[in-house]
């Protein structure tokens, strides 16, 4: 069923088999993304998954991963195409004379001389891929305009070569940690999706498939605790990853429990500033069973 | 409402008619989009349809709120029409015909069922507790009886110790259980009152009530919000006449060997780096005391606004103190989540309660003296009123002299300027002000901030 999902719960068990465990609305809004060949614009707190959505439906449809990192001051040079202007003039160069002014003008705008950057990439691949645009929220309003041709046509112009249309239909994401409000244009070309953090149970069973060696009673603890912290008017809530790093630690540690004196030598997992570190001491550690003496 | 009964097109395009008059912004290409999803989903689970119509129609976690709303309100209703036109009636559940129902056990059997319950089993539970508990002594007002019915069914936040230790209730239920119960207790009457009536009640706009965050404070924030969201758009377009005459460009090498290429590799022609707009920094101050309380949501929200364009943004809140509280407004993107967090841990030293505006000056000046230059701006949002303190004009003049523009929003009427304590004239002497309390008057402020500058 690789590549072609026919129904909802096709792209779940299929995102579920690459190690991703989809929400109701992510397998949803991933299948209408796939059948709709429409953008899905993903947004959500940091560390809910996001960028790992791209991959895990990379994965399962089969599919190359083509990635657009955004930053601010990031162009269209470096995010489209650029003209390779070293070899054209090399060209140039090696022709000097001999050939007319016209043979050569047409030659240099060749697509030999174009430099591909990943949307160009991803539009002019022979087999369809997952075009991820991470981090849209971190461009400039005019990067997010220049998007919006290659979002509702799937196609680019170059002046000198005219359209380039998508040879196959790509599954583009754009994901944003909401730090900047994205045009009602770029809005009106996406499906809308959501991901906030998973409920325990859902949670619970990510860390289980993650590392399953954990014992259940360590992980349930575990989630909680994480929960709890979210709870927390914290700099950086603890993400999804660091809960399943947290796992992992606790596992190599070999803890039977989570209690005081662990979690204060494994905070540092899941907490990542100073002050939100005594924060957390302060009102979850307190809570844990005191340390057994050992 | 529907033409024809079976014309759901035309019933999907009524929903979208409810969502645009309640603030959501759907196109048509959306409308589109949601047709053809709801093409590949299958109908029979009521979250997938929503969440089909949810991702291709309601674009941000704001507009998700609303669409829930709307959806339920919408389909309840449409449902409700259907059941009226068709004669279908819910069966009547009974009470003491046979067999005498055991109140105290459909008490705990409620209390049990909100705490894994599924929708429907609220539903029956619902029904079975109007039957019950709301006979014959309907007041005509639902929320009348749904707290009626509430407070009989003993279901109460506050824990109640004399109970079974195993019964939920012991220990209090939480606050969005009893409001889901309370929830399908209030659909349940409405539904019983359209079956009596034969006809729809009259359709209420959601209140700003339904519209707040669970927890968030009431206050009708929705029109301030709309010109802020249009202040944003104009300032996003408008920031790009805010660029600098920039004598010195950069060279753009690439471009200009491109360019080279018709000249056969000679740089005849040089090519320059398109200059980006550059957006001013933006010094705001704000004042939160009780004295602007009535103005304080809208000022916080062009707050809000503000930093969403201009990313070197600083924003101070103070009453007697300085407060800097630029941090709160980056991390939260929520209006109401940084409205709340800016009251709840702004940390503004209020002693007394009362503006001094003198004190703010010096201490202002002391924060960020270094960092003011010609091309900052500074923007007070305050009414001036000192309280009979010292207002310190000259302190304020060496901020204004500092900074390239200053602009004073006041929240009050020019008719009431300079009365009682009011000093605004010594201050607008050295900066432009604005009489700032309706959102046409925003406009103007608008106008003159992103007015390109003459220098």
């Amino acid at each position: 069923m690789v590549g072609n999902p026919t129904s909802v719960a096709d792209v779940a068990a299929g995102l579920r088999s690459v190690g991703y465990l989809p929400g109701e609305s992510t397998a949803l809004v991933s299948f209408l993304a796939a059948k709709l060949g429409k953008p899905v614009l993903v947004e959500g707190p940091a560390g809910v998954g996001k960028t790992e959505l791209a991959k895990a439906l990379a994965k399962y449809l089969g599919r190359e991963l083509v990635r657009l990192q955004c930053y601010e001051g990031l162009d269209e040079a470096k995010a489209l195409y650029e003209w390779n202007y070293r070899k054209q003039l090399l060209r140039i160069q090696a022709e000097s004379g001999e050939a007319g002014w016209d043979a050569v003008q047409d030659d240099i705008f060749g697509e030999q001389f174009l430099l591909a950057r990943p949307l160009l990439t991803a539009i002019s691949s022979q087999a369809p891929v997952v075009l991820l645009i991470d981090e849209i929220d971190k461009t400039d309003q005019e990067f997010e305009a220049m998007l919006l041709e290659l979002l509702s046509d799937f196609q680019i112009t170059i002046p000198e070569l005219g359209r380039i249309e998508a040879r196959t239909h790509p599954v583009v994401l754009l994901t944003s940690n909401n730090s900047r409000e994205l045009t009602e244009a770029l809005k009106r070309r996406c499906l809308y999706l959501w991901l906030d953090y998973p409920d325990l149970e859902h949670e619970l069973e990510i860390v289980r498939m993650h590392s399953p060696d954990l014992p259940e009673t360590v992980a349930r603890k575990l989630v909680e605790v994480v929960s709890l912290v979210r709870e927390l008017d914290l700099k950086k809530p603890p993400s999804i990853a660091e809960s399943i790093d947290w796992a992992r630690a606790l596992l190599l540690l070999g803890a039977g429990s989570i209690d005081q004196a662990v979690f204060r030598q494994t905070m540092s997992v899941i907490v990542k500033h100073r002050t939100d570190m005594d924060t957390v001491a302060e009102r979850v550690g307190v809570r844990l069973e005191p340390a057994r003496a050992a | 409402m529907l033409s024809d009964p079976l014309d759901f097109d035309g019933a999907l395009v009524a929903f979208a008619a409810d969502l645009r008059a309640e603030g959501v912004t759907v196109g048509t290409s959306e409308l589109l989009d949601a047709f053809s999803a709801l093409e590949l989903v299958s109908w029979g689970s009521v979250t997938e349809f929503r969440e089909t119509l949810a991702a291709t129609i309601a674009k941000s976690p704001d507009d998700r709120r609303l669409f829930a709303l709307v959806f339920d309100r919408f389909f309840f209703r449409e449902a409700e029409l259907q059941a009226v036109r068709l004669e279908v009636s819910e069966p009547q559940v009974r009470v003491g015909d046979g067999g005498e129902l055991d109140l105290d056990d459909l008490r705990r059997q409620i209390a049990r069922a909100l705490e894994k319950g599924s929708d429907s089993d609220l539903r029956d539970l619902a029904r079975l507790a109007i039957a019950a508990f709301g006979k014959g002594q309907g007041s005509g007002v639902l929320g009348v009886d749904v707290q009626r019915i509430r407070r009989a069914l003993g279901l109460r936040t506050e824990p109640q110790p004399e109970l079974a230790p195993d019964d939920p209730r012991h220990d209090g239920i939480p606050r969005d259980q009893l409001r889901r119960f309370e929830q399908a207790l209030r659909r349940e009457l409405e539904r019983a009152q359209i079956e009596r009536n034969q006809a729809l009640p009259p359709k209420r706009a959601l209140s700003d009530l339904d519209r707040a965050l669970p927890g968030g404070p009431v206050q009708d924030l929705a029109a301030v919000h709309r010109v802020v969201a249009q202040l944003r758009r104009r300032l996003a377009t408008q920031g790009h006449e805010l660029r600098g005459h920039t004598r010195h460009a950069h060279v753009d090498v690439r471009a200009t060997m491109r360019a080279s290429l018709g000249t056969g590799g000679v740089p005849v022609e040089l090519r320059y780096r398109p200059r980006r707009p550059r957006r001013p920094e933006l010094f705001v101050l704000c004042d939160v005391s009780t004295s602007v309380t009535s103005a304080s949501a809208f000022f916080l929200s062009i707050l809000h606004a503000l930093h969403d364009v201009f990313r070197k943004q600083r924003s101070f809140v103070f009453i007697e103190r300085i407060s800097e509280v630029t941090d709160v407004f980056r991390r939260e993107r929520d209006f109401r989540a940084a409205a709340a967090a800016v009251s709840r841990d702004a940390g503004v030293a209020d002693v007394s309660g009362y503006t001094d505006y003198g004190r703010v000056w010096s201490e202002f000046l002391d924060e960020i003296e270094d960092e003011l230059h010609p091309r900052a701006t500074v923007i007070v949002l305050g009414d001036a009123r000192t309280n009979g303190r010292p207002p310190r004009e000259d302190l304020f003049a060496a901020i204004t002299q500092r900074a390239g523009r200053t602009f004073w929003l006041n929240p009050e009427p020019k008719l009431y300027w300079n009365y009682g304590d009011s000093v605004i004239a010594a201050y607008a002497q050295h900066c432009e002000a604005f009489e700032c309390w309706r959102t046409d008057q925003l406009e103007d402020f608008v106008r003159a901030l992103t007015r390109p500058r003459v220098t």
